[in-house]
């Protein structure tokens, strides 16, 4: 288990590099000068050749990424173009409120995905099937802001039971988490269902069948136990449609969250806090599939020794 | 008794005969699509979505531009099918309209990102070694910002727009399509086919195309299929947070946004444009996952 840590602990290492390169280059990318940029549109020639200096982009390109990176492990993202305050400052604020939408999202679809999957793939071709399988494939075409706006509608506007946007109890929490969740929820509803339907037409099956064990037994205990093994890959793989379906959700609920700050940025062409963030978001889900790999190595001894 | 053996004879031929057109891998497929009722009624539902697309803008019963301040916000009549929106402007025009621009970013991006994937994806794969990891290395670079991030982050070098929106809506296909472009040729290049062809001296140009190429064709048409769907969400999405097509535009992501800030008093002007989304994206999906069970041989009947 440690020498496989060790392998997939490497492996990401040369991704991790490229991504800083690909975000460090972000910048250089914008048609026009950098300096102006920061230093804004009506500022003399001297001011654009001050902070040319002062941001180093009158040095070579390489001398630039070192300084760059140099910055990033003393945690310095720059200073924020919109509200001069550390770039830092500003995305610490907003970390949590997004770290705790996606993931209670997560465990209400994960819950859910599970069970429709189990039902659909127990009940093959019956009504529970088709509706479960149809409820899933609608969730996937959902544009998740419209469902949003919709439940804003009913449960805010015309209701009044919970709050239309904002952060301040538990009950804010419930529509924007049920509003993201809901593309993987039906995600790993589909994945479930063929992946536990394949399992079930293993042998091993049907010796439990034949040596009398209860269908609950030998779906849930035996089934869904192999089936879960590719289900907790793509899962993990679902946590990325999470953070970036988190930018659109919160700007439709006004979290005060990462998304949020990203758009406004973009609008702001904020470029400073843009890196920081496409920076926060790739780290994270990053981290999320190695920690996916592990699990899978746990859940799944055979890939251990490939 | 000689005679009858003869008809036999020829009534068995004739059989056979019969049975041959059936064998052919399309109409193998057109049998097995045809069974997927859903998919099969999502088919004719796409065809009429372009073709609407093309008629759409001229069958449109008001102007989708020349506000009409008598009639703002009012709500779904027989008049207005789909009431109007904050101008006065007849909301069923504006959606009908909307088609065009909806399944024209979603094909153009997918067909773009279809294009740039299924090339890198066959020349790793049939190349390997060292062409090989570089390409996939810039797949998983660009496949490290998820979702939609990468779509936005591109939006913010080129600036927003619908134009830009195709741009970014490709290249975020593109990686997705090489990872299965390249898995499909590694599949075809070992097979004893292609050992052979090489053995006889063909120009590797000559085998990408004539022979790897089509073996790849059914996993990208599937993936193509799916892509669409997600690729005209994506595009909403965009428009939706202002990064994409501008007012007035009737791009349906951007009538939602203009709608937002009626909600309470006239949720009208947000429910139709989604309803279009939602439909349009559900019979891409559906057509997609037909197809799927239809061109993939491992699934039994």
């Amino acid at each position: 288990m440690l020498r496989f840590l060790g392998k997939r602990l490497l492996q990401i290492i040369p991704i991790l590099i490229l991504v800083s390169i690909f975000i460090f280059l972000f910048v250089h990318m914008i048609p026009g000068d950098p300096a102006r940029l920061v230093a804004g549109e009506d500022a003399t020639i001297e001011d654009v050749e001050l902070v040319r200096k002062e941001l180093g982009l009158d040095k070579p390109i390489t001398e630039q990424y070192i300084t760059y990176m140099k910055n990033l492990f003393q945690g310095d993202f720059g200073k924020s173009l919109k509200t001069n305050r550390d770039v830092s400052y500003e995305i610490g604020e907003r970390f949590m409120p997004t770290f705790w939408l996606t993931v209670w999202s997560m465990s209400w679809a994960v819950v859910a995905g599970l069970i429709i999957g189990v039902v659909s793939a127990t009940k093959r071709n019956k009504w529970q099937d088709y509706l479960g399988m149809f409820g899933a494939v609608s969730g996937l075409s959902l544009p998740s802001f419209w469902l949003g706006l919709m439940l804003i509608q009913l449960f805010a506007v015309t209701l009044g039971w919970l709050p239309s946007g904002g952060m301040d109890s538990w009950k804010s929490y419930i529509l924007p988490a049920f509003t993201l969740g809901t593309g993987v929820a039906a995600v790993v509803a589909r994945f479930t269902r063929s992946s536990l339907m394949d399992v079930l037409k293993e042998d091993y099956i049907r010796t439990g069948r034949s040596k009398g064990l209860n269908e609950r037994r030998i779906t849930w205990g035996h089934g869904l136990r192999n089936a879960m093994i590719p289900v907790v890959t793509m899962t993990g793989l679902q946590f990325g449609f999470l953070l970036g379906g988190s930018v659109v959700i919160e700007s439709v609920f006004s979290w005060p969250g990462l998304g949020k700050l990203l758009i406004d940025s973009v609008a702001y062409r904020d470029y400073p806090v843009i890196q920081a963030e496409m920076l926060i978001f790739a780290l994270e889900f990053i981290l999320i599939n190695l920690v996916v790999d592990l699990l899978y190595g746990i859940l799944n001894p055979q890939i251990r020794y490939e | 008794m000689v005679e009858l053996k003869l008809s036999n004879k020829e009534a068995y031929y004739q059989q056979t005969l019969e049975n041959i057109p059936s064998k052919t891998p399309f109409s193998e497929f057109w049998r097995k699509f045809k069974k997927q009722k859903l998919a099969f009624v999502a088919f004719f539902f796409v065809v009429a979505l372009i073709l609407l697309a093309f008629i759409g803008p001229f069958i449109t019963p008001y102007d989708i531009t020349e506000p009409d301040y008598e009639n703002v916000l009012s709500g779904p009549s027989a008049e207005h099918w789909a009431g109007t929106d904050a101008y006065g402007r007849d909301i069923f025009s504006r959606v009908l309209a909307g088609t065009q621009i909806s399944l024209y970013v979603g094909l153009t991006s997918v067909l773009l990102g279809a294009i740039g994937g299924t090339f890198l994806g066959i020349v790793a794969g049939y190349y390997g070694k060292r062409i090989d990891s570089i390409i996939m290395r810039i797949c998983d670079v660009l496949l490290a910002f998820p979702g939609i991030l990468l779509a936005i982050g591109i939006i913010a070098i080129l600036g927003p727009g619908l134009g830009n929106v195709i741009i970014a809506v490709a290249i975020f296909s593109v990686p997705m399509f090489a990872r299965i472009v390249r898995s499909s040729t590694l599949a075809v290049k070992s097979t004893l086919y292609i050992e052979a062809t090489k053995s006889i001296g063909t120009r590797p140009k000559r085998i990408i195309w004539k022979h790897i190429f089509p073996g790849t064709v059914s996993s990208i048409i599937v993936y193509f299929t799916m892509r669409i769907g997600s690729a005209i969400l994506t595009a909403a999405s965009l428009s939706f947070l202002g990064l994409g097509a501008q007012p007035p535009s009737p791009e349906w992501g951007a009538m939602l946004s203009g709608g937002r800030d009626y909600l309470n008093i006239a949720p009208h002007v947000t429910i139709f444009p989604g309803i279009a989304i939602f439909v349009t994206v559900l019979a891409f999906n559906l057509l997609g996952d037909g197809l799927r069970d239809a061109l993939d041989p491992k699934i039994k009947e």
